[in-house]
């Protein structure tokens, strides 16, 4: 079947094996695959990468190519769009698929321009308009969700959002692998080290109730009520990154992608949209209450109950409830 | 040093959306525009670099007509000069067809260093600024939390966040696109003394022609990826919505928390 179509998936490895959401892409790449009658294929890059090469020849795929050199030992955008790009202009699959981690959005759109793509960032689904084949993703912060197409010809790219796909839906088989052909690539940067982020380190994790503030609270002036409602409850403090990068707390009370992940009994989203970079960090939580003027505000999605009104009045008035019911 | 910032005119995050009548975006009218969250951070680490360093920031924003506010205060805050890509024929791109006009326009600059945002709070692509590093064949950096120019302007060490409250740290060489992640300072606000200065300063709109850009290449005529449609999300699995004033709602809620989901 010479125009069958091909569908690339770009892994990205963690520690010799795969990351958590290169599962996940796997799983979208091949759902792709089979709405489209397609190849899937995927693709794993670094210094030496036998083992995880193996680990994703034991996924159903119709090859896995190796991309091996020193260069991509340590990530930099400059070796890994030096190694995919001119492969990728070379076999032009019709789509490739990459998990949305923080390294993907680092160098894909930049892959994207020197392969000649076109890029749909944070795909959480694949959708069937009118018999056309569109694709889900958040806007404005998560407040909406667009669906978009991809026109003109050429390469399409797809990064999938963390959780839209799940991992344990990757399919088991096996696929040869090959070699990938490179040319020259070099990295563009002189890694120094990493660092941690967040200075005191309030472990959030472990904790039974959280009450988590966000930038509805409007001002620092108004966290009273909710340091009075969280002392009630006996409750620890967490926030959204805004309240953070405004300052109001300090960085290690961050809850989501890039902060900390709780998995309390209760947690309590106070003036908080729910964008996923937060979600991520608290989805685990057994029971969630929401408190949001906006009752389209996407939090109430993931809540068990929520209260729309303003938080101003509401969050005394739960603190003074639940005082009551304690006695 | 001369810093380019691109700084996105954005719906206020505090704004009341609601989704217009052809279905494909929300209603604008009545909405109030801001400077993107981390475009404002951008803004604010470009001046104090060159306040450290010597030079001056270049504010380009792509966008209509109502963005010369974003503008206008970019150079209230310290920018020295302002591009506007206002030309009905840049608008409604996508991140591609956006770089392919801000890319135009910074080469009018002659820019040591691009700064911008790293994702806008509208589309949200977290891909317009690495683009137009593909156009100027300059290194880049997402997410980044920390720019500390080295000896002669020929390199600088970037803190880049990762996942989970970890940060790297590596050198990139200049002239680069670093893309600043929210966080990374305290973005000052405007003087009065500096907004009536602003009145004052270069604000230029070039047309696409003055940019040598046919109008093919940009706006919606240059883009491939097209927003269909946007909606409220949904996952049929809703927060059961408690009623009732402040005080009843309370009530009802901690006995809910106490009877069905016994978690106080
Ligand atoms: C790479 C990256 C990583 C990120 N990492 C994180 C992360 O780790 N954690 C995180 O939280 N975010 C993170 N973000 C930011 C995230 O995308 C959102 O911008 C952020 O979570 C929004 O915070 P918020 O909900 O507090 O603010 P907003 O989205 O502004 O929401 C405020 C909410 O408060 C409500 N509100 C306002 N006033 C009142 C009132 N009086 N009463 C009741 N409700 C009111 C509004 O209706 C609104 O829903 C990250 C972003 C990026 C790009
Ligand atoms: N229309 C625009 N005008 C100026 N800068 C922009 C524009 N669109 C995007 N940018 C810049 O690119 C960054 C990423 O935007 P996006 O790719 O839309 O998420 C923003 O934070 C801005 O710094």
């Amino acid at each position: 079947m010479a125009d069958a179509k091909t569908i690339w998936i770009v892994l990205q490895l963690r520690e010799g094996g795969l990351h958590r959401m290169s599962r996940e892409a796997i799983a979208a790449g091949q759902a792709l695959a089979a709405r489209l009658g397609a190849r899937a294929e995927a693709v794993v890059l670094g210094a030496e990468v036998g083992d995880a090469a193996a680990e994703v020849a034991g996924f159903d795929l119709d090859a896995v190519h190796v991309a091996e050199h020193a260069a991509l030992g340590a990530y930099t955008p400059g070796a890994y769009v030096g190694a995919l790009a001119p492969a990728i202009r070379s076999a032009a699959p019709d789509f490739v698929v990459f998990p949305h981690t923080y390294q993907s959005v680092d160098y894909v759109a930049r892959l994207a321009y020197e392969a000649g793509a076109a890029y749909v960032p944070e795909v959480v689904s694949f959708e069937d308009g009118e018999g056309e084949l569109l694709f889900r993703r958040p806007v404005l912060g998560g407040k909406l969700q667009a669906r978009v197409r991809v026109g003109g010809e050429g390469v399409a790219f797809l990064s999938v959002q963390s959780g839209a796909f799940s991992g344990d839906d990757a399919r088991a088989g096996s696929a040869e692998t090959r070699p990938l052909e490179l040319g020259e690539i070099t990295a563009d940067r002189e890694i120094l080290g990493t660092e941690t982020v967040g200075g005191d380190q309030v472990d959030l994790s472990k904790a039974d109730v959280v009450v988590a503030v966000g930038r509805g609270i409007g001002k620092p002036e108004n966290m009273p009520i909710v340091e009075e409602l969280a002392a009630t409850l006996g409750a620890d403090i967490g926030a959204s990154r805004p309240v953070i990068d405004n300052g109001w707390l300090p960085r290690d009370r961050q809850i989501g992608s890039s902060g900390q992940t709780v998995a309390p009994k209760l947690y309590l989203a106070i003036g908080i949209s729910g964008a996923i970079q937060h979600l991520v960090g608290m989805k685990g939580s057994s029971t969630v209450v929401s408190i949001n003027k906006d009752a389209n505000a996407p939090i109430f999605t993931v809540s068990d109950y929520g209260i729309v009104g303003d938080l101003h009045e509401i969050v005394p008035a739960l603190t003074a409830a639940i005082a009551d019911a304690k006695g | 040093m001369r810093i380019a910032v691109c700084i996105k005119q954005v719906p206020d995050t505090e704004a009341r959306l609601r989704v217009a009548k052809d279905g494909r975006w929300i209603e604008e009218d009545d909405l109030r525009f801001v400077i993107n969250e981390s475009d404002e951070y951008a803004l604010e680490e470009a001046l104090r670099i060159t306040e450290a360093h010597g030079g001056d920031v270049v504010a380009v924003c792509l966008g209509p007509d109502r963005a010369k506010e974003a503008l206008r205060k970019a150079l209230a805050l310290g920018c020295a000069e302002a591009v506007h890509l206002v030309d009905d024929a840049y608008q409604g791109g996508d991140a591609a067809a956006t770089a392919t006009a801000l890319a135009a326009a910074v080469r009018t600059l002659e820019a040591d260093l691009v700064l911008s945002g790293s994702q806008s709070d509208d589309v949200g692509y977290g891909s317009t600024a690495s683009l137009l590093a593909g156009h100027l064949g300059w290194p880049h950096a997402w997410l980044v939390m920390g720019v500390e120019i080295e000896d002669g302007a020929s390199s600088t060490k970037v803190t880049r966040e990762m996942e989970s409250g970890t940060n790297e740290i590596f050198r990139m060489q200049l002239p680069a696109v670093i893309e600043v992640q929210a966080g990374i300072n305290h973005p000052r606000y405007a003087s009065l003394k500096g907004i009536m200065k602003a009145k004052r300063k270069p604000l230029a709109t070039p047309s696409p022609a003055d940019l040598g850009l046919e109008s093919a290449a940009i706006g919606a005529a240059g883009s491939r990826i097209e927003i269909v449609d946007v909606s409220f999300p949904s996952s049929g699995d809703e927060a059961e919505i408690i009623e009732g004033d402040a005080e009843a709602a309370a009530r009802s809620l901690v006995e809910k928390l106490q009877k069905e989901a016994r978690v106080l």
